[in-house]
């Protein structure tokens, strides 16, 4: 259960976090520390509260009513949950990437354009929007029509999109909520390649079903499950090599050989 | 091994049956339905093309009567059939200009209360507001017309002088007509609104925009489609409105722009005719169809216009 990390290298903490709906308690007492510039894994059976965890990261969580937390996530040691803080100045920090490619029908260039221009963002759009996309490793196969509609890319282009969308705001973490479920498996190893690339310049945590992708793609891995009163919790956490060749726990061990979930 | 005697048993039965089993079912009831639905199609389109017809056969009649031409009824500016003057302008303004008060509160106010709905208030509010809105659709329309002459005429005489206001005007009628189509622009823009996916307001949260930059920039021409719908109905309907600015927008054809002055409206006029004393087959009577017809083809053509408009504009999110 415990951090096995260098404090200097955390840029963000969740310190005995619970989420609750309503009087539900998904998730409790999650004591999770990212790295910074490393690619971490959560992973663990569904309903065990990894994408609750996920978007907690970047108060997504606020659009559910009856989503509350205990606990605190701390940012560069700066509580995100504070009274003073404003939740949009926490997702233009931390960005994210959702399950489903979920391109705005608007054009290739205007989707990554739109981020930025509503963050402020006052330099060259033509250089961005380049700039951008070349990180998300899909300038050259879009470089000729930027004016097309976002929608009439593959599903492996459009994730690459909203990916090249999220940099474009600049934000220090991209929180990836199962990122390639709905792609090919050449469009999943396209977005893991471009994982590794980013993780240079950003953190990157990243929920996923599939443990190959943690075992392949990961510098860390956190491993949730579920306990008797159905909340979710962090069973284990360190190297992913580590998780998956000699596990400490009992748990993580049925899980990554299989023998549940 | 039981289940392999079954699996050869059906193997052996459909070998020997399998043309009959096959073969092509007469269902009754399904015929049945299927004639049924379509006749239910059928009388919606004969209706319409009966009303055209008929709408087309009298507006003939009208126009071959020696005192109308056709190029004075669309060009001349004076309304008087009693003395052979059949300029349709001073109804065809009116009409507009009661539409045109009537959006100004009608649009505006109802997609401000749309965005309201769907982006920004609560279950709990929600819950509260719809069905009272719902209410104000389910107002009878002539109540709304006493409300224009025995509320909003007052306090419009109240604000610009009872020397200024006359007890009819066009003003008056146009502003309560935007009151009653207030709830069907809003409710139908909603819908529109709240038919947007959720994952395109997530992406714009995800990129810390916020509820407004969200609402205004993602969700609103995502749903322009509908919404656009939304106004067209909203404007037909205040077209082809009558019994408030039969109340409240005065009873005789008069050529102004003066929002304060009573000035019959197209509805108006076919709605005092029809109700009236006047023989058949006179000019007089046979000009409402021409006004009916001519209602119309302004609602027709509106349509039209807007389904290039919006093919052209919208945002498909699929």
């Amino acid at each position: 259960m415990t951090t096995q990390t260098n404090e200097n290298n955390i840029i963000i903490q969740a310190n005995d976090l619970s989420i609750y709906y309503g009087s539900f308690r998904a998730v409790k007492n999650v004591n999770l520390g990212i790295q910074r510039n490393k690619i971490t894994a959560i992973i663990g059976p569904s309903g065990c509260g990894k994408s609750t965890v996920l978007r907690a990261f970047n108060r997504m969580n606020d659009f559910v009513q009856s989503a509350h937390n205990d606990g605190k996530i701390l940012f560069h040691g700066q509580d995100i949950y504070a009274p003073e803080v404003d939740p949009v100045q926490v997702r233009q920090m931390i960005g994210m990437v959702f399950q489903k490619p979920n391109p705005f029908p608007k054009s290739i260039y205007e989707n990554i354009a739109w981020g930025a221009r509503i963050n402020g963002y006052k330099g060259n759009m033509d250089e961005l929007v380049e700039n951008t996309l070349q990180a998300a490793a899909l300038w050259d196969e879009v470089k000729d029509n930027l004016k097309k509609s976002a929608l009439a890319l593959s599903g492996g282009q459009q994730q690459r999109l909203c990916i090249a969308r999220a940099l474009a705001v600049k934000p220090e973490i991209i929180l990836m909520d199962e990122p390639c479920s709905a792609l090919d498996p050449i469009a999943t190893l396209k977005i893991e390649d471009l994982m590794r690339e980013l993780s240079v310049k950003y953190s990157i945590i990243i929920v996923t079903h599939n443990m190959q992708q943690a075992a392949r793609a990961s510098d860390l891995t956190a491993f949730f499950t579920m306990d008797e009163d159905r909340a979710g919790l962090m069973v284990e956490y360190g190297e992913t090599s580590q998780i998956f060749t000699r596990p400490k726990d009992k748990r993580t061990e049925d899980y990554i050989t299989g023998r549940f979930g | 091994m039981a289940s392999m005697e079954i699996t050869q048993n059906i193997n052996q039965s459909s070998a020997q049956n399998i043309s009959t089993r096959l073969r092509r079912q007469t269902r009754i009831g399904e015929n049945l339905i299927q004639g049924f639905l379509f006749l239910c199609g059928m009388i919606s389109i004969f209706t319409t093309i009966g009303i055209v017809f008929e709408l087309g056969k009298e507006s003939l009649l009208f126009f071959s009567t020696p005192e109308v031409k056709l190029i004075e009824f669309f060009t001349t500016t004076t309304w008087q059939p009693s003395i052979g003057k059949f300029g349709v302008l001073p109804l065809v303004n009116s009409t507009l200009m009661t539409t045109i008060f009537a959006m100004l509160i009608a649009l505006p106010l109802g997609l401000a209360a749309a965005i309201y709905l769907s982006e920004y208030a609560s279950h709990k509010a929600r819950s509260i507001l719809k069905p009272i809105l719902e209410i104000l659709a389910g107002i009878p329309t002539v109540v709304y017309g006493y409300f224009a002459l025995t509320f909003m005429t007052p306090l419009l005489r109240g604000i610009f002088g009872e020397d200024n206001v006359q007890i009819y005007n066009t003003l008056s009628a146009g502003l309560v007509m935007g009151i009653m189509i207030l709830p069907l622009v809003s409710s139908m823009s909603e819908d529109a609104l709240s038919a947007v996916p959720r994952s395109l307001r997530d992406a714009a949260y995800g990129l810390g925009a916020t509820r407004l930059e969200t609402a205004i920039k993602i969700v609103l021409p995502a749903a322009l489609s509908g919404i656009i719908a939304a106004f067209i109905i909203g404007i037909s309907r205040a077209i082809g409105e009558t019994m408030i600015v039969a109340v409240a927008a005065g009873s005789g054809p008069a050529f102004t722009f003066n929002p304060f002055k009573g000035a019959e409206t197209m509805t108006g006029y076919i709605a005092r005719i029809s109700g009236g004393d006047l023989a058949y087959d006179t000019p007089d009577y046979n000009s409402i169809f021409a006004i009916g017809l001519l209602l119309f083809g302004i609602t027709l053509i509106l349509n039209i216009v807007s389904r290039r408009l919006v093919a052209k504009y919208r945002e498909v999110y699929e």
